[in-house]
């Protein structure tokens, strides 16, 4: 028992790389996997948010605009310059992390809602530019023709293969996030989480460490654009606007701040919601505010661990009575 | 040619000052807000819309006098606010800053939504309050009714803001909580009173700002949006918090802003606004006139 506790996560990795490779013998449709395809693309986004929201206890509304640039970094240097494929992902990855210091840096150094206003106006600046240089980005119109992405002789390019592509993505993410957590870091992020004072005054560097942290969720964001941006083949504007932003913090929350599987379950029932809200048009908007207001409100927490807490608080009650 | 010129800048630091002034008042409900509870209420820009579009149903749809129209639409905005934090707010069961925040964004979504529903997605004009004839100032510049009464209303508002916090009893109260909420406890205040009270007022002030401005720039359900982000990033650029510099950054993020627009490209409009913040919050983080937050432990 012990050892399955030890090691519950490790469980966790496993059950889902056994999802992950027999799901296709069971789904046939191909608009299932683009639904889940997305669903990966924004677990990625999510879990990098996560080591922000969760453990540095500071929100980022701007992280399209992080999505944004892995994707027209990887489009613009393979499109326009030629750049070979991996290599212009890992120049946007590390580029994005650069930009992400910059705006993370000052903000950061103080406590409050600092970083909230300054990721909120890089997020609407980054969305105008992809609009208006055109010369670049394609403009409004957007950048067609971006290459799907290759190992060796083997081309991602048909759902099934991006499924495998972006679902192992998400499993390297969940495990470098989880390795971090384990880390030296990590248990300086924790302990940032249960008191900024007491960390400080045990030497932690509180505001070097969310720094970085921000960096990392950006980088996070990158890879996860640059993926969406060679599996699609075209990217515009419109997908990474303020909304995009909101969404994604919204499935850490729903998910559970500080649960790394919190981001899966937040990211896959959200992209779900939305798929399925398609139907209920020009409701969609206000649907979408009330559910979220309610996780808000009953379940903050997020959702599984809501419920969760829900049943065993009324067994104990039970017990109590 | 020279001429021109002065006159054009005129013009648009005139224009900036109309629309920073409205960022002020903006940024002054974000304040409230913000000293009340330590939040970021992003239902601040709903409240600029509601503003407008009730002002636009009482005026244009059912003809109702102006100062009638204009004050009913203030007090049901704020009983909107107080809505706002009688129900979801208070009873929400995690105090956490990020939670509630989050919380007035769906809230907000719910009212954007719910508004789109009513008026539709267009934008509709509303009436100025007294006539457009343009008035000839010195140097050349014009100058519409419109902006002389935004000006007029904004500094009534800051006045009476001034006074309610400065000398009645229950602004000294609101400053308490703000200040320290237990100790204003303790000392016989009801800090939940204070705070339906800091929601209610945001309403109205995003109710005015609302209403003086749909003359000049139309209005529709979401058109509090950019005026909300951009009254936040005032507060911000001011120093969150600070009244005082709530009105000097909305004043300069209107200025700038305009003159951007004037002399570079009237698309450059919104990304200018939030430049200039991000460069404010790289070169003194803490906003022009802000100290920064305190630790709390």
């Amino acid at each position: 028992m012990n050892i399955f506790i030890k090691h519950k996560d490790i469980f966790g990795f496993v059950l889902l790389a056994v999802m992950v490779i027999i799901l296709p013998v069971f789904v046939k449709n191909k608009y299932y996997f683009i639904v889940l395809n997305v669903i990966g693309l924004n677990t990625i986004v999510a879990v990098g948010l996560n080591l922000l929201i969760g453990f540095a206890g500071q929100i980022s509304l701007g992280h399209a605009a992080f999505y944004g640039l892995g994707s027209y970094f990887s489009g613009i240097l393979t499109v326009n310059y030629g750049f070979p494929l991996w290599p212009a992902m890992l120049l946007g990855m590390l580029a994005t992390g650069v930009v992400a210091y910059l705006i993370g840096y000052p903000a950061l150094k103080l406590r409050g809602h600092y970083l909230v206003m300054a990721t909120l106006g890089f997020g609407i600046i980054v969305h105008f530019l992809m609009g208006e240089l055109d010369q670049f980005t394609g403009g409004h119109d957007g950048l067609m023709g971006i290459p799907h992405l290759s190992v060796g002789g083997l081309l991602f390019d048909t759902d099934l293969k991006n499924f495998y592509l972006i679902w192992g993505f998400v499993f390297l993410s969940m495990l470098a996030a989880r390795n971090i957590l384990n880390s030296r870091v990590g248990r300086a992020l924790r302990a940032i989480h249960g008191s900024e004072v007491a960390a400080n005054s045990l030497g932690v560097n509180t505001a070097d460490y969310k720094v970085k942290v921000f960096v990392l969720s950006a980088m996070f964001a990158s890879v996860s654009g640059s993926l969406y941006a060679h599996y699609i083949t075209f990217i515009s504007p419109g997908s990474y606007d303020f909304y995009y932003s909101i969404q994604v913090v919204t499935m850490v929350i729903v998910g559970g701040m500080g649960s790394l599987w919190g981001s899966l379950f937040g990211a896959g029932i959200l992209t779900l919601i939305s798929e399925a809200l398609h139907v209920a048009k020009q409701y969609h908007v206000i649907a979408y505010g009330v559910f979220l207001c309610l996780v808000l409100v009953f379940l903050p927490e997020g959702i599984l661990a809501g419920i969760y807490n829900f049943f065993v608080r009324k067994k104990t009650q039970k017990l109590l009575t | 040619m020279i001429m021109d010129f002065s006159q054009q800048i005129a013009q648009y630091i005139i224009t900036g000052l109309t629309i920073g002034a409205i960022y002020a008042i903006v940024a002054m409900g974000f304040n409230i807000i913000h000293n009340a509870t330590g939040i970021v209420n992003f239902a601040q820009c709903e409240f600029i819309s509601l503003g407008g579009m009730f002002m636009y149903s009482l005026v244009v749809l059912f003809k109702v006098n102006l100062v009638v129209s204009f004050i009913l639409s203030m007090t049901g905005v704020a009983l909107i606010g107080a809505l706002i934090e009688i129900g979801p707010i208070r009873h929400a069961r995690s105090k956490d800053i990020i939670i509630l925040i989050f919380l007035t964004i769906g809230i907000s979504e719910v009212i954007r939504g719910s508004a789109q529903e009513i008026w539709g997605s267009d934008n509709v004009g509303v009436p100025s309050f007294s006539g457009d004839a343009p008035i000839h100032l010195l140097g050349g510049a014009t100058i519409v009714p419109q902006h002389i009464w935004v000006f007029a209303i904004t500094v009534l508002v800051m006045l009476m803001l001034r006074y309610f916090f400065k000398r009645t009893l229950m602004g000294k109260a609101m400053r308490a909580t703000a200040v320290n909420r237990r100790a204003a406890a303790l000392t016989g205040i009801c800090v939940n009173r204070m705070i339906l009270f800091s929601f209610a007022f945001s309403g109205a002030l995003g109710a005015v700002a609302g209403m003086i401005i749909a003359p000049i720039s139309t209005t529709s359900y979401d058109t509090g949006i950019m005026l909300g982000l951009k009254g936040f990033a005032a507060a911000i650029l001011g120093g969150y918090g600070n009244f005082a510099g709530a009105i000097l950054g909305g004043i300069i993020l209107g200025v700038l802003e305009s003159l951007g627009a004037g002399l570079i490209s009237s698309q450059y409009k919104d990304a200018i606004a939030f430049f200039v913040l991000l460069l404010v919050l790289f070169l003194k983080p803490t906003g022009i006139m802000g100290y920064g937050e305190s630790e709390r432990v």
